[in-house]
């Protein structure tokens, strides 16, 4: 069984290494078939585990692959905890990411023009995008499977690596390059909550093993740490709050949001599968895998539901501000990722875990096709210069409505039945925070609807793109692009449909996700809905499905019907505008503060402290004492006799009378 | 089958011998020299392995002795002997020494033979170090050590070399003369110069707390810690890229193992009332030296600050075990932050080592290391590109490389002194990949910079055998640091044992 999981697991990694290292001899084709076929292999077998599970054929997993090293007792391993959650969290990565590599194929064909010639590091571009992608999803793969807080870690911190490979993977681009070294830095500050996270974790329970910790962890409810003076600290709610930070940097939550928006600087296949599908969703991940953590303290709940519906709201406004087609589709993101933060604020980990799944597949749907309009209108991304594209690129053009669909929640898409149970759950919810919470994310869905419909109209309705050149090479992208839009947009409609019953409310995830029963708000819930019909019919009695329609209908009315209104909103809201559009001035404070900062404390430090105190005051300084003190001592050697005869005769003296005297 | 071997003597004298044969040589045939002194690096370093693969994990005793009387007026011995401790870092020392020769193959062309021989000599002096166990032996080693690297600075230095060998040989020899008078001291005290019977010495705390502060004069100054350490950035800066190399990989390693083998057995009441003071100075290497490292211009004053950063966590580890152990809810820990410690120490002789030789590659090249000389290197070198971008990972403690094992130990043993010293620790998360990936940034990626840049030629089939072999370490540490870890287990946890029992 074990060899079974590793080849999943591997599987990718040996494609990663054989296009990586080979690139050059294997050629472009052969780099994208072994890498797609490593993933291929990965993505059926995952499929099949987790049809085992689905009949009931397959038991949990939980074996260590080898042990790390094992230091005072500490146990540190490399092993798989296969459950149905992480079979769920395979499929999802294995499938989108098999997509992705099919329309990298297309996507990245032209790839050497966007090298300087002569510049190497574009020769063998292709191959090494493949290799990048293909590691990226053996990274993955290790975390969603890992079975203990090591190698979760490792998993952690290698997609980020990848991740900063693949932002900046057009490196001559300095914007490319600015961008992932901010998402580096950023990640590695929310890195540094989850390391220390780990580190409580491993002095209280003296185990890496999640089986372990988790056995433990209801023995440490009542235990009170102290970190500044005397205060107590309820132990789980620090050990909570700082694994959360670890989410909110890899899940771009405010304030560590500002990292996703840049990282659509890198080619848009990563966009879709890493910084949409798959790593972002990561923290939402880590944190249901730890709700027997979680469920233990209100304190971190709610400040996991704060901060969620915080980055929902906020986040989905400058959504509709933003001209640039990736970044409406970065900014949805982000407020999709606070969507899912607020379930598991609420303990509906189960609808979060939901919410992922669909999310993943029409919001990597979303940017492929995103992508299929840049291809068509030659890398060109402001939205504002296309229009029409509709009579062009009818399959992206299909494509993309489900996907918006599905993303505004429209009833029967898997959006819906996703975005509904969590906005029901949180209006179950009685924990702190609770209220605010369900009503920004009311007001979040009527958000969603304008800023998705606002982009879908302005890039495919409407007259055709302004510059003629650009119309005259408009034309559908080929096969490899839109088989994977199809392959994407068959979940993006049905997922939700098939599947909520069993995921939300049916026994999909007992002995999985542990959720106290005070805190069980999708279990009151599912006591009102039977099947997803009766789901639909609740919605409509609720008012998100109409606030959805009612951002559709304004996006519709301002975008095709009368322009000049979002001119004349934008003139009467000019603050908020502006807010906005500088991103609420979050990446100026941060460059003034921290890169700035850092920089000015590093100067003084070396040149105050280093340079001044230690070495010019203390060591040349003492060098100089020691050569003045010589300069002087050398004075009273004067070379004449007479002087050494006065200096012996009065020292003589001197100790004469000294003698007499004592 | 080797225990009875002289293998010590062998690994210490081979490449002593063998130095002063190819200095003997001279520079007529410069190729003949630059086989011998690589076939002698390389005969070092097989005949070391024994040390690994014959090493008894089991036992914390010394193993593979070699006691002879040498200066019986004094009862000085020349008696050799290893441990879990000493045996990681001589097989450094002599996988390390075998790059430094292949490194300055086609690059020193200035009498290339003493070049070479001043890097055997150093290798069997630096073994010397590790190896002895009577400690006038180990004096005069130490004392060695300093020669070699004074010549390699001196003669084959940068523009500035004299004023940094000065304050280098100065810094040091200061250091080392208070750790004498402590020997010497012992000796009085003892009737020999055996270490493992200073271990065992009954010492009152005041003269505890004197010996170990002249011990920590002494190796404070070698690791370097802060404030101690400004010799470092000028010896490194001002160093050729073989001399940079020792320096950081294992020159600075042995103020760490002075710790071990010194102040922590020989003063543990002292080290226990004074652990503060290191503590201190470690968190502040680690914090105030990252920001330092962050804006320098010069990129081996970059690596030179980040090895002080680094070292910061050996100390760190090595001296949290008191507050471990008085923590009533670690039940265990100590032990995880002293191998800790030694892990990084490993760890950062490979991590450091490539990235001198990185900048070594480009300096060669264009003769600059100023940051700003370069931009888009990666577009005429993509092959060493990658390799700078792993190393700086590495640098950044990535895990899967084996920059992440010792400060992971270290970090989760330090929650287990106290959440501040844990937190203080993990800020290297940031810092230390802002200062190594923002080089990474300004060197090698961008558009090509300026003419220098675009007319670089990529690694030779030389470099990538040096840099391949140092990546391939750094991996196979960091998938699987067990084996390193276990050899050691059996010398700490005695370490610990000993050293948890009061003198007083």
């Amino acid at each position: 069984m074990e060899t079974f999981y590793l080849i999943i697991v591997l599987a990718p990694l040996l494609g990663a290494i054989v296009a990586g290292f080979w690139g050059a001899k294997i050629g472009r084709a052969g780099a994208h078939w072994v890498t797609s076929s490593g993933v291929g292999i990965s993505a059926l077998l995952s499929i099949y585990v987790l049809s085992g599970f689905v009949s009931g054929s397959r038991e949990l997993f939980n074996g260590t692959v080898y042990t790390w090293m094992v230091s005072d007792g500490l146990n540190m391993e490399v092993g798989f905890l296969v459950d149905r959650l992480t079979a769920v969290m395979m499929t999802v990565v294995t499938f989108v990411s098999f997509c992705i590599h099919i329309y990298t194929i297309g996507y990245m064909a032209h790839d050497e023009e966007n090298w300087p010639g002569g510049s190497l590091a574009g020769a063998n571009s292709y191959q090494r995008f493949f290799s990048y992608i293909s590691l990226f999803t053996f990274s993955m793969l290790m975390l969603v499977m890992s079975n203990n807080f090591l190698q979760l870690f490792f998993g952690w911190e290698a997609v980020g690596l990848v991740s900063y490979l693949l932002i900046g993977f057009w490196s001559v681009r300095p914007t490319a390059i600015f961008a992932n070294l901010k998402a580096f830095l950023v990640n590695r500050v929310g890195d540094f909550g989850f390391l220390l996270g780990i580190a409580a974790i491993a002095l209280y329970t003296n185990s890496l093993d999640y089986a372990d910790v988790f056995a433990r962890i209801p023995g440490l409810a009542d235990t009170q740490i102290q970190i500044f003076g005397d205060t107590n600290w309820s132990l789980i709610s620090v050990i909570g709050i700082l694994l959360f930070i670890g989410a909110m940097g890899k899940s771009a939550q405010v304030p560590l949001h500002v990292w996703l928006p840049d990282s659509m600087e890198g080619p848009t296949p990563i966009s879709a599968l890493i910084h949409a599908a798959t790593m972002v969703t990561a923290g939402v991940f880590m944190v249901a895998r730890m709700s027997p953590i979680y469920e233990f303290s209100e304190t971190a709940l709610s400040f996991v539901l704060v901060i969620g519906a915080t980055t929902a709201f906020f986040t989905g406004l400058i959504g509709i501000v933003q001209n640039d087609i990736k970044r409406v589709v970065a900014y949805s993101t982000l407020s999709q990722l606070g969507y899912m933060m607020v379930a598991l604020g609420v303990s509906a980990y189960a609808a979060g875990i939901f919410h992922l799944m669909t999310h993943a597949f029409f919001k990597a749907l979303l940017f492929l096709a995103a992508g299929s309009v840049i291809i068509g209108m030659h890398h060109d991304q402001d939205i504002r210069n296309m229009g029409g594209i509709r009579k062009y690129m009818p399959w992206t053009y299909w494509t993309s409505l489900i996907g918006s669909l599905a993303l505004i929640g429209f009833p029967g898409f898997s959006g819906f039945f996703s975005k509904d149970a969590i906005i029901e759950a949180v209006h179950h919810s009685h924990i702190a925070g609770s209220g605010y919470a369900y009503a920004v994310v009311l007001i979040g869905v009527f958000i969603t609807a304008l800023y998705s419909f606002r982009m879908f109209f302005l890039v495919f309705h409407g007259e055709g793109p302004r510059d003629s050149h650009a119309k005259h090479h408009l034309k559908e992208s080929p096969k490899v692009v839109t088989v994977p839009l199809v392959l994407l947009a068959i979940p993006s409609v049905g997922i939700g449909y098939l599947t909520m019953e069993t995921m939300l409310f049916g026994d999909w995830f007992n002995n999985v996700l542990f959720v106290l029963p005070q805190h069980d708000t999708l279990a009151e819930l599912g006591k009102g809905i039977h099947g997803p019909n009766s789901m639909i019919a609740h919605g409509f009695m609720g008012p998100a499905l109409y606030l959805a329609l009612a951002g559709l209908i304004v996006a519709w009315f301002i975008y095709t019907k009368k322009p000049d209104v979002a001119e004349m909103i934008k003139a009467r809201l000019a603050p908020l505008y502006r807010a906005l559009d500088k991103k609420y001035w979050f990446d100026e404070a941060y460059q003034f503060l921290f890169a700035g900062g850092s920089r000015g404390l590093g100067n003084a430090l070396w040149s105050k402290g280093d340079r001044f105190i230690i070495d010019t005051v203390i060591i040349n300084g003492s060098a100089r004492t020691v050569g003045r003190i010589a300069d002087w001592a050398r004075t009273i050697q004067t070379g004449y006799l007479f002087h050494y005869a006065i200096a012996m005769i009065l020292g003589l003296l001197l100790l004469l009378t000294w003698f007499v005297i004592a | 089958m080797f225990a009875d071997w002289p293998i010590l003597s062998l690994t210490i004298w081979l490449p002593i011998i063998g130095g002063a044969l190819v200095l003997a040589s001279g520079d007529k045939s410069a190729n003949a020299t630059r086989w011998t002194a690589l076939i002698i690096s390389v005969l070092t370093f097989i005949a070391s392995l024994p040390l690994y693969s014959s090493f008894d994990p089991a036992t914390a005793d010394m193993q593979f002795v070699e006691r002879a009387p040498w200066i019986t007026l004094f009862n000085i011995e020349y008696y050799l002997g290893i441990d879990g401790i000493s045996m990681p870092l001589i097989i450094l020392t002599t996988f390390i020494t075998v790059f430094v020769i292949i490194a300055a193959w086609e690059v020193i062309q200035y009498k290339p033979a003493s070049y070479l021989a001043a890097f055997l000599i150093m290798e069997g002096v630096m073994v010397g170090v590790f190896a002895s166990l009577d400690a006038m032996l180990f004096y005069v080693f130490w004392e060695a050590m300093l020669i070699p690297m004074f010549l390699i600075i001196g003669v084959w230095g940068g523009p500035n070399r004299v004023y940094a060998t000065i304050k280098f040989f100065l810094y040091t020899f200061f250091g080392s003369v208070f750790m004498l008078v402590a020997l010497i001291y012992m000796y009085f005290q003892s009737g020999s110069f055996d270490i493992l019977m200073f271990h065992n010495l009954k010492l009152g705390l005041s003269e505890q707390i004197l010996i170990f502060i002249a011990f920590l004069l002494a190796f404070a100054v070698k690791v370097p810690m802060w404030p101690v350490h400004t010799w470092l950035p000028d010896a490194h800066v001002e160093a050729p890229t073989g001399g940079s190399v020792i320096l950081a990989a294992i020159m600075l390693k042995i103020g760490g193992y002075g710790f071990l083998r010194f102040s922590l057995p020989i003063s543990p009441d002292a080290s226990h009332q004074l652990d503060w003071l290191i503590i201190s100075l470690s968190l502040i290497a680690v914090v105030y030296i990252g920001f330092v490292a962050l804006v320098q211009q010069d990129m081996k004053k970059l690596i030179a600050y980040s090895s002080i950063a680094h070292m910061g966590f050996v100390t760190l580890g090595f001296f949290i075990v008191f507050t471990i152990t008085a923590n009533p809810n670690a039940e265990t820990g100590a032990m995880l932050g002293v191998q800790g410690g030694m892990v990084q120490m490993v760890s950062h002789g490979f991590i450091s080592a490539a990235l001198f030789l990185c900048v070594g590659v480009l300096y060669d090249r264009v003769h600059s290391r100023e940051i700003s000389a370069y931009g888009g290197v990666v577009n005429t070198m993509p092959i060493f590109g990658g390799f700078m971008v792993f190393f700086a990972m590495a640098n950044a403690g990535l895990p899967g490389t084996s920059g992440f094992v010792g400060e992971f130990m270290v970090i989760l043993a330090s929650f287990r002194a106290d959440f501040w010293y844990a937190f203080l620790a993990a800020t290297t998360l940031i810092i230390g990949a802002a200062y190594t990936l923002w080089m990474v940034k300004r060197v090698v990626f961008g558009e090509v910079a300026n003419d220098n840049v675009a007319a670089l030629q990529d690694i030779s089939s030389r470099e990538l055998l040096i840099l391949g072999s140092l990546a391939l370490a750094v991996l196979m540490l960091g998938l699987w640091p067990g084996p390193l870890v276990e050899v050691m287990d059996a010398s700490i946890a005695n370490l610990l044992k000993h050293i948890a029992v009061s003198k007083l």
